[in-house]
């Protein structure tokens, strides 16, 4: 099969590769019809997470049709239309008991601080992903889902990530009627964020990005204030004055580990691996929710350690919320906004590109070019 | 505001309700899919416990862990190196410890060098050019949209081509000075 791998620190390439056997009697191998590359995917691409290995084939987000089963299987068949969340989880461990899937304690023995992730990375449990023709799905009665009927391909794609986790993002935040939402990123997560942020209430909803052409999507898609950070010499200022000296109710960081806005910051985290992440989008938004508000931290960061604003933090008496989104739990009430119209995924999706190009897909994404905001893999097997 | 009570004035729920398609769907913050955050669902898992994936070589993992877990990826397993460095940083450090992803990190840079080395000696090497993906500043307006104003990623772009080509020029320029160099001490010996 043909497959994305990865060959070092900015460059990836397309190579022949086994398609991936049956390893555990509830695998399932799915034939991929669409892959997407994520934000948290150019951590990988530019080298920031620890322990990602040269010939890794990357891809979290991603649709396909079921290939093979293994013989425990029984909740899917060859030949059904599958999507498959992000978080690879067992179902029966103390944390999936209790519904926290993206903290399964049986999937990754690399680490014990985050679950199993597909082509994240051996701190994420060393799994192949789903930019490639075919992909191993661990737990095929557990994670996938026959994709509804009436479900677009590329609507469906986004469910397995981008939508669930702008969506958590915002419940994080605790939303109350008439709160003040400020989302930091402009990218799938931020705008699916803004946009549910409404869902819940917010009665403004206010996004800040520095890319004008992200900034325009967040005011068509997700009907929000926009704010260019880079016209003003300070932003938390700028938020302060907005919200008429408060500071927002809510604040969600959409943004993570390589955040701009700050050179020291960015050189030393995204350059020199000196920082788990960049924490610059973090710290404004601890400076910019008022006192006692919330703080939802969407933006992926790395394992070790960031240089973050804790006592003002502490001071302000926030509330820091934060997870990997158990995606599956999103689904039912995600369909049924995406069939009231309320929410409209694949409105995002800038760039279908074929898996032979996926290193220019990569750097576009990366460079931010071309208007991109989501890139989605059509691998050459389902073109 | 703010040094009263008030909340800084926001628009009439009506008038969002009106505006926005689904305005309010998730109003009660009870009725959300994650509220409670810990709550027991339907995973579709059949066992208490899973049954056990064939370990079909060391696998390394953290100690944190008190076993090797049921499932796990099989992808690229240590190798070279890179990979004693790899053993070295699971089987001594926590993920407690800043030497366990140091380690770790340093195993990444060092198993893109040997995979680099490895490949130029392979039916297919490493070609940075078309594996960068910088044909797209051609082919998909990359120049022109860096020269946009605010792009305050300028500041530390141009970074990026030194990170990637570097270690490339530095190969090159040391494998072309042990050939002067060798050359030269043939020369000398055949003299």
């Amino acid at each position: 099969m043909r497959a994305m791998v990865y060959r070092g620190p900015y460059k990836v390439r397309v190579e022949e590769k086994d398609i991936p056997p049956i390893e555990h009697p509830n695998d399932a191998i799915v034939a991929v019809q669409l892959a997407a590359i994520c934000g948290s995917d150019l951590h990988l691409y530019h080298g920031m997470m620890p322990d990602t290995r040269v010939g890794m084939t990357f891809g979290h987000e991603f649709i396909g049709v079921v290939h093979e089963v293994g013989p425990s299987v029984q909740n899917l068949k060859p030949g059904d239309r599958v999507m498959v969340p992000f978080n690879i989880y067992c179902g029966s461990c103390y944390f999936c008991a209790r519904g926290l899937y993206s903290n399964c304690h049986n999937v990754n023995p690399n680490a014990t601080a985050v679950g199993g992730i597909y082509g994240y990375s051996h701190t994420c449990g060393g799994y192949d992903g789903g930019q490639a023709e075919f992909v191993r799905v661990p737990f095929a009665d557990v994670g996938p889902a026959v994709i509804p009927d009436w479900m677009s391909d590329e609507d469906a794609l986004m469910c397995t990530d981008a939508l669930a986790t702008g969506y958590f993002g915002a419940q994080l935040g605790d939303i109350a009627e008439g709160d003040v939402v400020v989302v930091f990123g402009a990218g799938p997560v931020g705008l699916y964020a803004a946009a549910s942020s409404w869902l819940m209430g917010a009665g403004r909803v206010i996004v800040v990005d520095y890319l004008d052409y992200r900034l325009e999507k967040a005011r068509t898609f997700a009907n929000a204030e926009i704010v260019n950070f880079a016209e003003y010499d300070d932003i938390v200022v700028e938020m302060k004055t907005t919200t008429g000296g408060l500071g927002a109710d809510v604040v969600i960081d959409a943004v993570g580990a390589e955040a701009d806005g700050n050179l020291l910051q960015h050189v030393t985290s995204a350059k020199l691996k000196m920082q788990g992440g960049s924490p610059i989008a973090l710290n404004w938004a601890i400076d910019s929710v008022r006192k006692g508000g919330t703080v939802s931290v969407m933006g992926a960061y790395g394992p070790m350690f960031s240089a973050v604003k804790f006592g003002d933090a502490m001071n302000k008496g926030l509330t820091l919320r934060m997870n990997q989104c158990p995606v599956k739990r999103q689904w039912p009430r995600l369909f049924s906004h995406i069939q009231n119209g309320y929410l409209k995924p694949s409105d995002i999706v800038t760039h279908r590109i074929p898996l032979d190009h996926i290193a220019e897909g990569y750097h576009i994404f990366s460079g931010k070019l071309d208007n991109c905001i989501k890139p989605v893999i059509v691998p050459s097997a389902a073109a | 505001m703010t040094y009263t009570a008030d909340h800084p004035p926001v628009p009439s729920s009506e008038e969002l309700r009106a505006r926005i398609p689904g305005w309010g769907a998730d109003l009660d913050p009870a009725d959300r899919p994650s509220v409670p955050k810990c709550q027991a669902l339907d995973t579709g898992a059949r066992w208490d416990f899973p049954e056990r994936q064939p370990e079909k070589w060391p696998r390394e993992r953290s100690i944190e862990h008190q076993m090797l877990t049921p499932v796990f990826g099989t992808s690229t397993p240590p190798r070279g190196l890179s990979g004693v460095i790899r053993r070295h940083a699971y089987r001594k450090y926590s993920e407690g410890r800043a030497a366990h992803w140091l380690l770790l990190i340093l195993a990444d840079r060092v198993d893109a060098a040997e995979s680099h080395v490895q490949s130029v000696l392979s039916a297919s090497p490493d070609n940075p050019i078309t594996e960068s993906g910088i044909k797209a500043e051609f082919t998909y307006k990359g120049w022109q949209d860096r020269s946009r104003p605010n792009r305050v990623d300028r500041a530390h772009a141009w970074m990026d081509p030194l990170i990637v080509g570097g270690p490339w020029l530095l190969g090159g320029a040391a494998a072309a000075t042990a050939v002067v160099k060798g050359a030269k001490l043939v020369t000398r010996r055949s003299r």
